[in-house]
Order: C-alpha cells, then structure tokens, then sequence
C-alpha cells in the first residue's frame, strides 16, 4: 500500500518575508518540477531557474530549487523544495498554480511530518521533539528539543536495561528457585536495585515538571509602591522602552508586558500600578486591582521600593528589591537601573527563585512531553509498589515491575520475556 | 478398517492427543511401534516444575491424563515456590518410572472410543491433497480424516557418547526412516537442536550416607482434582555436589566431548546444560549440585540430574568417582547427547495442524519443545483439533489470556524456538491470573462444551465452584467501618469507607479466619477451599488491570490483517521486522503486537495502513 497523492505547504512563516520555502512531497514532486522549471536539478543540488506558470507560460518567479528523491528525504518521499521570494503575492501565485497541477493537494496540518513517521523517518518521540523544534523560540528550547531528545533516548535506555535485570533477578527467582547457582534474596539482591531506579524515575518526573515550563516560559509580576522605579526596571530588564516612565507617581496604570530572555527561558515581566493607600481615582484603584491579580498568577513577584523611601514588602515570598541605589551610593544591596548596578546579581536571583539553575544533565529531563512524563510518573509508583511486595509476593512485586516496563514501552519499545531470559542464562548457572 | 483419527506416536504428546480425541467421541486409533513403551519417561523421571506444573493442572482441568497418572505414580511430591506467591507456585513430583507408564495404560485401556495398536507407520496416505490416513509396514492401510503425528527426535536423529555416534530414535528401524524420509520431502522449514541426558546409577552402590537427604511435602499434594490423596509410599532424594577434581577431569577432557567436539551442530537448551556446559561457562564456580532421584520404589536405578553429558565413556567413569557419594557407584546406562531435526512451529496453525499439509497435526518433541508436559500439553490441543476436524468443527485455539497452553502455542507458532522450548511462568504475561490453583475455572468449562469432560469431573467442578462462590458472596457481603477494621487489627485508613470483608482479604496480613465471628458459615468450608478464596481475593485486584490489558489486545484482534497482505508495501517498517511480520503472517493486530522487536511506533504504522486499506 502506498501513499498515492502528493502534498504541498508553505513550510516558512506565514506572511512577507526574505525568502518563502514551498515543499512538496510525493510521487508528483518530479513532474511538478519538470512542468514548473523544465528540467530536474541534481539530488540535493540548490539550482536556480525560472519558474513558470505551465498552463499560461507566465513567469512566476526566479527560485532555487532543491530535489530529494526518495526514501532519503525528509518524509521518505520524493521531495521538492522551492525557495522563492517571499512577497505575498508571490506565494499566493505559486501556492495556486501548485493546487491546479493533478494529483496535488495542499497539505494538512503536520502532514510532513506524519508521512515521515509513517515512512519510519522518525520515531515517535522524534515526532514529538520535533514539533518542539518548530516552535522552539529560544536558544534553550532548541537545545533543548534537539540534544534534550538525545539525552532522553540514552536515559531511557539506560532504564530500560536496568528494569530488564531487575526483572531477570525476580524472574530468575521465580523460574529457576530450585536452582542451586540461584540463590537471590529479595533484600540482598533486588531491593536496592529497585530503590535506586525508583528514585531516578522520581527525580526525573519532578525535574521533568520544568519541561513544560521551558516552553511556556515563566511569568514575574512587578509590584511596589508608586514612584519606586518598576517601569524603569522592566524596560532595563528587557532591553528596551515599552512601559513610560516619569518622576509622577502613579503613571503606570494597566499591567504592561515585556518579553526577555534568561539565559534562555522565555519570562515575561509585568509592569503593574504602584500600589498605596488611598488610590486617587477608581481607575488607579481598579489598575491597581488588576496589579494584585498579576502578582497573584505570577512565578514570582519582585517588589520593588525605593533606597529613599523603603516600604517592607506585604508577603514574605516577594522577592525585596531597593530601586534607585544611585541616589545612595552606601546603600550596597541597592540597585540602580541608571547605573546598572546590582542589574546582575538581580537577574541571577531571579533564576534562583524561579528553579531555573539548569544543568546538561537536566536537559535530558526537558525533553519529555507530558505524555512521555506520565508514563515515566506511573513506572515510578509501580517500582514503589513492587517494593511493598517484596516479601512473600514476588509474583506481585514482579508484576509491578513488568507494568512499569509497560509504561516506559510507550517511550522506549518493548521489553520481550527474551530480553529477561536472556540475561538469566548469562549470569546463572542453571541446569540440574 | 476406518478411523476418523489417528495418533502416531505412544510418548507424551501421543497418549494425551489419542485421549483427547477420543474423550470427544470419536473413533480414535494409537499406532505406536511397542505397546510396552507408551507413557515411557525416557529422560528423568518427574512430572511438574516450574510453569510446568501449571500446564499439568490445566490437563487435568481438561480431563486429561498426566495429573491422575502422576498422582498414582508419584512418589516424592513437593510444591515448589510456595513462598514466593500463588501465581508462581509449581507443583512436581517424581515418579516411579514403571507405575507411571501402568497407570497411563490402564488410563488409556478404559478410554472408550480408543484403540491402541502395535504398528510401523511407513508413510502418511494422501487423497486431494489431505491426509487421509497411514500405511504399515505389513502393508495395510487405514484410512483417517486426521492423523496426529508426534514422533519426537526421530528425524534424524543421532545419538552421541563422546566421539562415538549412532543413528538414534528408534534405533535401526527401517519403517521410521522411511516416514522421516517422507516428512522430509514435504518441505517443511526444519531446524536441529539437541539435548542431553545422565548416566544411570545402581542405587545400591551409592553411598547415601554421604548425601543430604530431602524429603517431600508431607501430605504430598495431589495434582489431580479427582485424586483425593495420595497412597503410594513417599521416598526422599539425595543431594550432592561435584568437585573441583571432577571440573578438573572435565576440562582436560572437553575436547572429547561431543558438545565441544564440534561434532554436535544443533543447539542445546541453556536452562538444561550438560556438565561440561556447565564447567566450561561458569568456570569460576567450584561446585554444582547433583540431586539423586530414585526412579522407582522397586527399582534401584538412580537418576543423578546435573549430570548431563556426553563424554565418553571411560571420563564419565572417572568423573563420577569424585563425586562425594558416587565414589563406588555403578554405572547402569552411559550418558549421552541427542541431536535431532525438528520441524519449525511456525509452519503451524494454533490448532497445531500443518498449514501447507490438510488433515496433518504435529505435538510434542517435533516442534521443538522439550519436556513431558510441553509434549502433553500439545497433544491435547492436536488430539482435540483433529477430533474437530473429522467432526467438520471449526478449531478451538487456547489463549495466552486463559492458559499457559495458549502461552505456549502462541509462542511456539508465532515465534518459533531458537533452542528446545520450555515453559517458564515469566513466559505468562497473565501469570497472576493463570495459576495452578485455579486451573479448572479457567478451563473446564470450556473443556466441558468442548466435549472433553467428563459428567463426573464436571459435576465435582461444579458442586466444588458452588462452594468457592457462596465464600466469595458471604465475604463480599460482610462490611466494616475503618475503626471496626482497626478492631480486628486490620489498620485501613480512616476514610470513613466501609470495606467488604472480600476487600480487605486482598491485603497480605488478612486472612478468612479474621471474619470468623461475623461469617460463622466460613467455618464450613474445608481448610483447602478457605484457601483458595483467599487466594482469589488476594489476587483479583490485578484481574481488573489484567482485564484491560486482555480488553485491549479483543479490540486489536479485531483489527485483522489479511492473509496475503504484503508487508513489502508497508514503508517504514524496518527490514526485519518487515520479515518478521511476513513469515509469522500475525492474523491481526494484536497478534503482529507478540512479535519480538515490534515498536509501538511500527503498531501505529501497521494500525494506519490497515485502516486505510479497510477504508478503501
């Protein structure tokens, strides 16, 4: 059975851009590239030509072409990609004269990618990190969904041949107990065994939490009394002007958004209205509502008071900022925006607070979707099941063991009853 | 002379296939070449073990004739596991080799509707393609609509004692030649393997004194539910171990060996090694165990396994005299080595019928499995389908999910066997829900529609399954608060839940005699059943989550694949899978999902294509 029409997309942005790549994958990429251009590149050759319109003869525009054949492309199928340039109209003329030729059809969502599934391109959980890649916006969420996946799949592997000879141990104590060379224990053999797999799937379920953070990125909200320099210390923090700011207290009104980027993670920052009080409007008061509300949604809260005028922040979790330092230069722990002192250390405390201290081997732990974290989640408490039937139930305990290995099949394969007798026979002497 | 099956064959697999056929009515012959040798323990003598004993019992749920032939011959009985779970608990006997092979006789000789007959079988006799019967050396023919062949390692087989060999099976038989020749021509894939067997020891010139003696569970457990006990008297065993010296005789002698020699091509099981095996692989362990099992109460002849092997002679000689106890003790019968052609499983229907050859059913040591029980096991699968076939039924396939016979069939014709097959419980993916215990509610029912049972078995199933019931409701309807569970010493968490007495027994430390008071019927009920229900509630937690796993694997049976499907098609699959898939020929889903090295990604693939295929 194979897949008999042919696809097309716009695979670059939407939108007017430099340049737009259109792809196309199927039996039709070669004649669809000899009708528009007239002659077939070499493979995985860039090659510039003149595309035409090959009904009307009308030049559409001049591309680069490039021609994989299959199945060493990226869908498994003959592929053609056209690079051209990205004016609306020309994508619009070429994505039109694409979806009159026969046997084309524009593709559907993710459809490339699902063909190179099908195709065995990529497994599953390639899939799944590459629809991260895609989105992926910051350098991080990259690393993250390219050498995380990696580091997923070897941990993974490292799992799966640990829960094998956790399973060889309880099967060879079950299958083979009349053997002399068995002479396993639970508490001796197998116990720690488990423990210290159950403890790696629990830490790893914990870290993977941030996963999800990584791609969504994480919120800090602003707060502090008016005047103390809020506006001033996200446009620092961002990089540019997008809040106003002013020696008059109270020109913040509404919540104000900045993207940044730490070492990263995306993390917006939320200017809000300073807080006092007696508001002297009820629209200060309700912008001052709307600050609450942020402070309340948010990762964390900074709450910024003046060196001059210090307020004791109203919840022990914000995070104590002294804006305005320059204006008392003693005041050591004071930061300046004006200055940029103390602007590090800040943003260090900020990752601090928000868990954000990464390290390589957590990458690993990023990659997880949170289908591939609910399953690694529900091996951990089998392995904590199993551990409770460790005595007098290693029929029990065993069963709990190879449900885990279940839930991880998900993510890794299957675990065969031969991978089990496999390792039995190399580590036993068994034979009456 | 017309029968509708016929069974070649007087060993394990035979006897149970010829029973079974006719235990469902129809007209059933049994050539075997010598009546005296039916139900022959040609290896050690014992019946059960581990997994093993689960397939006992389920011939036995089936009516057949292991367990009540065991259970009139045992004479050292002992559960084995006990400790470690009721799923995995294995029951083994040994056997006193001369009553074992009595009572299969006598077993067969009150089966109505079989015939046993002393013939050579020459050749299978075919009419349109299908089996329709056999040809004796005495030339006559006998006409069959379906005929079990379960010959063993007859095909070409070849026995060998160090650099010593001899054509094996049936010794100089020309008729069984002739047959093997036969098979051959049809062209079935064929695979060798081989397996190994201990000298024979004079009992009498083993110095016991110097053995560990262990003895069997006292009372011995019947394996039969029609046995009420047993009478024979019970024997202990002895157990010893070989030394350095005897591992040192070995491997200055290993070249002699026809394992090492180079001679021997086919492979050997690695759970059931030969000493040289042993030696050589584990080299680093100075000593390995050798039990002493007598083969009979009037018999002096000793089975010392652990010491298979196939040295010659005069080194066989030599090692067993540094064996503490074997010192002086008289070799009755050399060891050997046997290696064997035996015919791929996956050239089989679960029914254990021949795909390319109608009317033909193969059980036993000629698919490649090893042991008693495997052989018997098939038997009563091939001797059943047969019977169905002459009756123009539709096959009964056994399940991975209701047997471990189905465990073993579905892994024997789907996966093939790389080495002799031999159950293990770890090969049950259902393994808490297939337990000896409750062999006979897995199956006799299904046993009894199928025409396999007795009125007799079947009645004392169901007056036994009455009672096991009525426990089960009395317990289900006893509930308790958390503090009056605390009162009984059972700590619940205070949730305010009522708890049923049939709940709280799934916990470790509960047992029925906790609800003595407040279930005064329990008292009622035999200490045997008292522990069956408990069992079952112990373990019926997991028969929700086995239920779902078992759900899911219906809903992909019914996703089938068609029979010519071509697997070439499918781009994306890996080439050996893409093999796999196309000489297993899975008939569905959940079938291509057994097959080792199958990715739930390639499922998903093979799901996608299906249904497009169906859609179109």
């Amino acid at each position: 059975m194979s897949i008999s029409d042919t696809i097309f997309g716009l695979s670059t942005a939407q939108g007017r851009s430099g340049v737009a790549v259109i792809r196309v994958s199927g039996p039709q990429a070669i004649p669809v590239i000899r009708q528009l251009a007239g002659q077939l590149p070499e493979p995985r050759m860039a090659r510039l030509s003149v595309l035409r319109d090959p009904d009307s003869g009308d030049i559409l525009d001049r591309a680069l072409i490039l021609f994989f054949p299959g199945p060493a492309s990226f869908t498994g199928e003959d592929c053609a990609e056209f690079h051209i340039h990205g004016s609306r109209a020309v994508i619009a003329a070429m994505l039109r004269v694409l979806s009159k030729r026969e046997g084309l059809r524009a593709a559907a969502a993710g459809e490339f990618t699902s063909r190179a599934f099908r195709n065995g391109k990529m497994s599953l959980s390639e899939v799944e990190a590459l629809s991260d890649l895609l989105s992926a916006e910051t350098e991080l969420q990259r690393k993250v969904a390219t050498e995380g996946s990696i580091r997923l799949r070897t941990k993974i592997g490292e799992w799966r041949s640990a829960l094998i000879d956790i399973l060889a141990l309880l099967e060879a104590m079950i299958d083979f107990s009349d053997e002399d060379d068995v002479r396993l224990t639970f508490d001796s053999d197998v116990k720690h065994e488990i423990e210290a797999l159950h403890r790696e799937l629990a830490a790893f379920h914990e870290t993977s939490g941030l996963a999800e953070r990584v791609r969504s990125g994480f919120t800090v909200a602003i707060l502090g009394p008016p005047n103390a320099g809020k506006s001033s210390l996200l446009n620092r923090l961002i990089g540019r002007k997008v809040a106003l700011t002013s020696p008059e207290a109270g020109t913040t009104r509404d919540v104000i958004q900045g993207l940044a980027e730490l070492d990263g993670i995306p993390v917006t920052f939320l200017d809000t209205a300073g807080l006092r009080d007696q508001p002297q409007s009820s629209i200060e008061a309700e912008g001052m509502a709307l600050g609450r509300q942020a402070a309340a949604d948010a990762d964390l809260v900074l709450w910024v008071n003046s060196v001059d005028d210090p307020q004791s922040s109203p919840d022990p979790r914000y995070l104590n900022v002294v804006s305005k330092g320059d204006l008392q230069p003693e005041a050591i722990e004071a930061i300046s925006v004006r200055t940029g002192a103390g602007i590090d250390s800040l943003t260090e405390l900020i990752r601090e607070r928000l868990g954000l201290v990464l390290t390589p081997a957590m990458e690993g732990a990023l990659a997880v979707t949170d289908r591939q974290r609910l399953l690694v989640g529900r091996a951990g408490k089998g392995l904590q099941k199993a551990l409770s039937h460790g005595y007098g139930a290693l029929d029990r305990c065993a069963e709990e063991v190879r449900l885990a290995a279940l839930a991880l099949e998900g993510v890794i394969g299957r675990v065969v009853v031969d991978d089990v007798l496999d390792v039995i026979f190399s580590k036993f002497c068994i034979g009456k | 002379m017309t029968y509708d099956v016929i069974v070649i064959g007087g060993g394990h697999a035979g006897t149970e296939a010829a029973a079974a056929s006719a235990r469902t009515g129809v007209r059933t012959l049994l050539a075997t070449h010598r009546k005296d040798t039916i139900g022959e323990m040609s290896c050690n003598p014992a019946i059960g073990g581990l997994g093993k004993g689960h397939i006992v019992k389920e011939i036995d749920a089936l009516d057949g004739i292991m367990a009540r032939a065991i259970d009139q011959a045992g004479i050292h009985f002992k559960m084995l596991n006990r400790s470690k779970g009721a799923a995995v608990r294995g029951p083994r006997a040994q056997a006193d080799r001369a009553l074992y092979k009595a009572a299969v006789r006598t077993l067969l000789e009150a089966q109505d509707n079989l015939e046993i007959r002393e013939a050579e079988v020459t050749a299978l006799e075919f009419s349109n393609g299908r089996v329709c019967g056999i040809l004796t050396a005495c030339g006559q023919q006998i006409a069959a609509n379906a005929v079990v062949l379960t010959t063993g390692t007859f095909l070409r087989g070849v026995i060998h004692v160090g650099d010593q060999q001899k054509s094996g099976g049936r010794v100089g038989d020309a008729a069984s030649i002739i047959l093997a020749d036969q098979i051959k021509e049809f062209g079935l894939t064929r695979g060798r393997l081989k397996t190994g067997t201990p000298a024979r020891l004079d009992g009498r010139t083993i110095d016991w004194e110097r053995c560990e003696m262990q003895f069997g569970d006292n009372p011995p457990e019947p394996f039969s539910e029609m046995t009420e006990s047993i009478t024979n008297r019970q024997i202990a065993c002895g157990i010893t171990r070989t030394t350095l010296e005897t591992h040192n005789i070995i491997s200055e002698n290993i070249r002699k060996s026809a394992m090492f020699s180079g001679n021997i091509s086919g492979r050997g099981p690695r759970y059931c090694p030969s000493i040289e095996d042993k030696v050589v692989r584990f080299s680093d362990r100075e000593s390995h165990q050798i039990f002493l099992e007598p083969e009979g109460l009037n018999d002096d002849t000793v089975y010392p396994n652990g010491l298979s092997t196939s040295l010659p002679e005069d080194i066989q000689e030599s090692f067993l005299r540094t064996i503490p106890g074997l010192e002086t003790s008289r070799i009755i019968r050399f060891g050997y080595a046997i290696e064997y052609d035996f015919i791929d499983p996956r050239e089989l229907h679960p029914s254990l019928q021949v795909r390319k050859i109608p009317g033909l059913f193969l059980a036993g040591q000629i698919n490649g499995t090893t042991g008693y029980e495997e052989a018997a096991g098939q038997g009563v699968v091939a001797g059943l389908n047969a019977a169905r076939l002459a009756m123009g039924l539709p096959s009964q396939e056994f399940d991975r999910s209701n047997s471990y016979i189905g465990v073993m069939i579905s892994d024997l014709t789907r996966m093939g066997v790389s080495e002799p097959y031999r159950m293990f419980t770890s090969r049950a993916e259902y393994r808490l829900t297939l337990r000896a215990d409750n062999a006979d509610r897995r199956l006799t029912a299904i046993g009894r529609d199928l025409g396999l049972v007795s009125s007799e078995r079947y009645e004392r199933f169901c007056e036994k399954n009455a009672v096991l019931s009525a426990a089960r409701r009395m317990c289900e309807g006893a509930y308790f608060t958390p503090d009056e569970a605390h009162e009984r010493g059972i700590p619940v968490s205070k949730d305010g839940v009522r708890r049923s007495a049939w709940t709280l027994l799934a916990r470790e430390e509960v047992s029925l005699s906790d609800f003595a008071d407040v279930i005064p019927d329990l008292a009622s009920i035999s200490k045997p059943y008292q522990e069956l229900v408990e069992i079952e509630a112990k373990y019926a937690v997991y028969l929700d989550r086995q239920q779902r796993e078992i759900d899911q694997l219906a809903s992909d049976r019914t996703v089938p694949i068609p029979s010519g499907f071509d697997y070439s098609s499918v781009s994306g699959l890996s080439s050996e899978l893409r093999a796999k898939l196309s000489a297993l020929r899975p008939r569905n889903l959940a079938e291509a999902s057994e097959i080792e090295g199958n990715t739930p990604a390639a499922l998903v693939l093979l799901a996608a294509v299906l249904q497009r295929a169906k859609a179109s």
